[in-house]
């Protein structure tokens, strides 16, 4: 058990990032995939707050807080998209979206 | 303050976080899945508080937690789940996108493994009393126009979503 340096939460930032990227990738289900999305941001925010952290300043702090902000508007929007959708298609499948699909 | 045993703290935290998030893309029910996202914006916070980023962690808190994870949590129960409960959880793709994924993991590890030396080992604490007021002050200093940015952004969220989920406009 060393010393915790700003690589150690690079990793961990890094892990949360991929495990984010399969749920995008893999998932059916609209919900959970704005919930990885929400994972990939949040991998981010740990990156600017360690990097601001290692400096000893203050604007990565500032931007992960445009970063909440900006999750917090992709979620409304998103989920907005989510429930015009089920209302047309009575599901929340993303394989579904296929309208403009020839 | 010196603080203690934080190498054991990092290690709780980031354990839980990472369980977690393997929760979150794996669960069937959407639920659990919102509730494993809970448990890792949780552990996150503690991450920035053990980073002296109390703020980042408050608002972690309130603003994850308390606002897009009730948000997501009602629209939850407003589309109907029990379809989806008994289809097929993972698209065609899946092994393709796990494997890309984790070459990319393991991309990331290899650059930061051999970038180690570039990163310091132990940084010195910062001061956390003045946090909350030093981010205040470059907020409405520095980042004037970004945060007046955010806050049109806001506005066309709130529009967006209004009009996305309103049945006739």
């Amino acid at each position: 058990m060393g010393e915790i340096s700003t690589i150690h939460y690079l990793v961990v930032a890094a892990a949360l990032f991929a495990i984010g990227t399969i749920g995008v990738l893999t998932r059916r289900n609209v919900v959970i995939i704005l919930m990885s999305i929400e994972l990939i941001l949040n991998a981010v925010n740990l990156n600017l707050v360690a990097f601001s952290r290692m400096h000893g300043q203050l604007p990565g702090q500032v931007f992960s807080i445009f970063i909440i902000t900006d999750a917090a508007a992709e979620a409304a929007v998103g989920l907005g998209i989510l429930i015009a959708f089920f209302r047309n298609k009575e599901t929340i499948n993303a394989d579904e979206v296929d309208l403009l699909k020839w | 303050m010196q603080p203690v045993a934080t190498s054991w703290f990092f290690y709780g935290l980031s354990a839980v976080a990472i369980v977690s998030a393997l929760m979150v893309i794996t669960r069937k029910n959407p639920v659990h899945s919102a509730i494993s996202l809970v448990f890792t914006l949780l552990s996150l916070a503690g991450l920035y508080l053990m980073l002296y980023a109390p703020f980042v962690a408050g608002v972690q808190i309130i603003l994850y937690v308390g606002g897009i994870m009730v948000l997501f949590l009602f629209v939850i129960m407003l589309v109907n789940i029990e379809h989806n409960l008994r289809e097929e959880q993972f698209n065609k793709q899946w092994l393709v996108a796990t494997i890309a994924t984790v070459v990319l993991g393991a991309l990331f590890g290899y650059v930061y493994y051999h970038g180690k030396g570039f990163f310091p080992a132990a940084v010195p604490p910062t001061p956390e009393q003045v946090n909350t007021q030093q981010i205040g002050m470059s907020l409405y200093t520095a980042y004037m126009f970004p945060f007046e940015i955010a806050s049109v952004l806001l506005l066309v969220a709130i529009i967006g979503a209004v009009v996305m989920a309103k049945k006739r406009i």
